[in-house]
């Protein structure tokens, strides 16, 4: 590691307020467990859009969709979404019944860094579904101070 | 001005982009060609774009009276979309009975202060972002058409000589990074050509809307540089430098970008 | 009061599966950043969205601060009967407000 590399890195590290929990890659998983309770999860029906490279973290558009008839006897219950590096692990949480005829969510979200971006549906027969991306956030060039 | 009229109504047939209406040889691009598809997206759909907040803001604040006249815009400017249309397209300009150049936020808050006999906005009050997002709106698919004052030329030479001068302890000049260097990467990012096309942007960055302004003095902090102080002329020359320099390109109010 | 642009078809035919997206003014702030002053700026987000067609719940969002400035949302619904459709976002600091559409159905 050069000096410049090395005094970059003290700098990001003394800006971060460490006397708060980070999410971490096992903080997600345990997160993704809350959720799942003890189920299997496949990797299955449900599809994660995000722009793979990303020139602002700060409004990430992402949708989930799931593939299901979305019918009273078989729809998605839940989707929930989760990221590895943000300050907390959780994202959002959908609850939907058959009432939504698709199982679509979209919103914007923050991300802090380049990472990995979980989704997990919930179907009413008890049943988990996911996918994930791997996703990377640019920085952006001349900031302004914040004053 | 075919070519220009038939960018127009393909935009509006396909609800394609605005900036990709300019023609031909034109080898000026807005920044909005330089993000990604999802940027692009969310500024097109007006359901999506969050700038639209601030023009629907914009939209109750143009009705609203205010100040001791007791007057609204509408009072005097009647519907935005007639009365407003191009005026976005057309600032800075040098308002009648006055012998200086003013940009859109001069010109809004001169009608408080002479007409409305109200006080002005401060400058990147949420206020003030929501009247200009509005007035702006209204020109949005025309192109950037700067007046023609022989007046304004000084100013504008003004700009152009701020634009091209090395500044800040980085030493760059506006001209380094937007004419010799656009279109390469900074910090991840394409460094645009710097056509004010989409004023007020909606900035990811700023989580917010800004005005040219903001991003001028963001620029100057960039490099380095002291930001001249609100409300200094260098900006208002600089503004009609760069409006100068796009004429003829389409503006896109309320635009998105990174 | 507060600024929410809400998109929603005015009429659509019964059993359409319509698409309803709303944004709403907020600042989403996290409650992890420092201000200009080094202390950390309070959270001040919006945790809940729900909707309800004619006062039955359609759709629901727990939202983190990990969503944007100026939240965005999403999702369809299907066109069961004319009357209203009600969107509702709660969260911190007493932050509660309401927007509804009509719709038509046939």
């Amino acid at each position: 590691m050069d000096r410049r590399r090395f005094l970059a890195g003290t700098a990001v590290v003394a800006l971060l307020p460490f006397d708060r929990a980070a999410a971490t890659p096992d903080a997600m998983a345990e997160a993704i467990r809350k959720v799942l309770g003890g189920a299997a999860v496949r990797e299955e029906r449900v599809k994660l859009d995000m722009p793979p490279l990303i020139e602002n973290g700060n409004t990430v558009p992402l949708t989930v969709s799931v593939e299901s008839p979305m019918t009273v006897g078989d729809y998605v219950k839940a989707i929930h979404v989760f990221n590895e590096k943000n300050p907390q692990p959780n994202v959002f949480t959908a609850k939907l019944s058959a009432r939504n005829g698709k199982a679509i969510v979209g919103t914007r979200i923050k991300l802090g860094d380049s990472q990995k971006i979980v989704a997990i549906a919930e179907t009413s027969d008890g049943k988990f579904w996911s996918a994930s991306a791997d996703v990377i956030v640019t920085l952006a060039a001349c900031l302004e101070e914040s004053t | 001005m075919t070519g220009l009229r038939f960018g127009i109504v393909l935009a509006a047939v396909f609800g394609a982009s605005l900036a990709l209406a300019q023609g031909g040889s034109d080898k000026r691009r807005s920044g909005y060609r330089d993000m990604g598809a999802a940027l692009q997206q969310m500024q097109d759909d007006d359901t999506a774009n969050p700038g639209m907040l601030f023009v629907q803001q914009g939209a109750k604040l143009w009705e609203q009276r205010v100040g001791t006249a007791d007057k609204s815009c509408a009072d005097c400017h009647a519907a935005a979309n007639v009365s407003m249309k191009g005026v976005a397209a057309r600032y800075p300009a040098i308002p009648s009975g006055a012998d200086k150049p003013i940009d859109l936020e001069g010109r809004i808050n001169l009608c408080r202060v002479d007409n409305q006999k109200a006080p002005p906005l401060p400058p990147e009050s949420q206020d003030m972002l929501a009247l200009l997002a509005f007035v702006s709106r209204q020109s949005r698919g025309l192109p950037i058409a700067p007046p023609d004052d022989p007046r304004l030329a000084a100013y504008r030479e003004q700009g152009a000589e701020i634009y091209a001068r090395r500044q800040g302890q980085l030493n760059l000049s506006c001209a380094i990074c937007h004419d010799d260097n656009a279109g390469k990467k900074l910090a991840g990012v394409t460094i645009p050509q710097a056509h004010p096309t989409g004023y007020p942007i909606y900035r990811l960055e700023w989580q917010g809307p800004g005005s040219l302004r903001r991003r001028l003095r963001n620029c100057l902090v960039g490099i380095r540089a002291e930001p001249y102080p609100a409300g200094a002329p260098e900006y208002v020359a600089l503004e009609l430098y760069l409006m100068d320099r796009a004429k003829g390109m389409i503006l896109e109010s309320p635009g998105v970008r990174p | 009061m507060a600024n929410i642009l809400v998109n929603a078809p005015k009429m659509a035919k019964r059993g359409d599966v319509i698409e309803i997206k709303a944004l709403i003014m907020h600042p989403m702030e996290t409650g992890f950043r420092p201000g200009p002053n080094g202390q950390i700026i309070p959270r001040n987000i919006i945790e809940h969205f729900t909707a309800t067609w004619n006062d039955a719940e359609i759709f629901a969002l727990e939202m983190s601060p990990a969503i944007s400035a100026n939240p965005f949302v999403s999702f369809f619904a299907v066109a069961t009967e004319s009357g209203t459709i009600r969107l509702r976002w709660t969260g911190d600091q007493g932050f509660a407000v309401e927007e509804q559409v009509a719709i038509a159905v046939e």
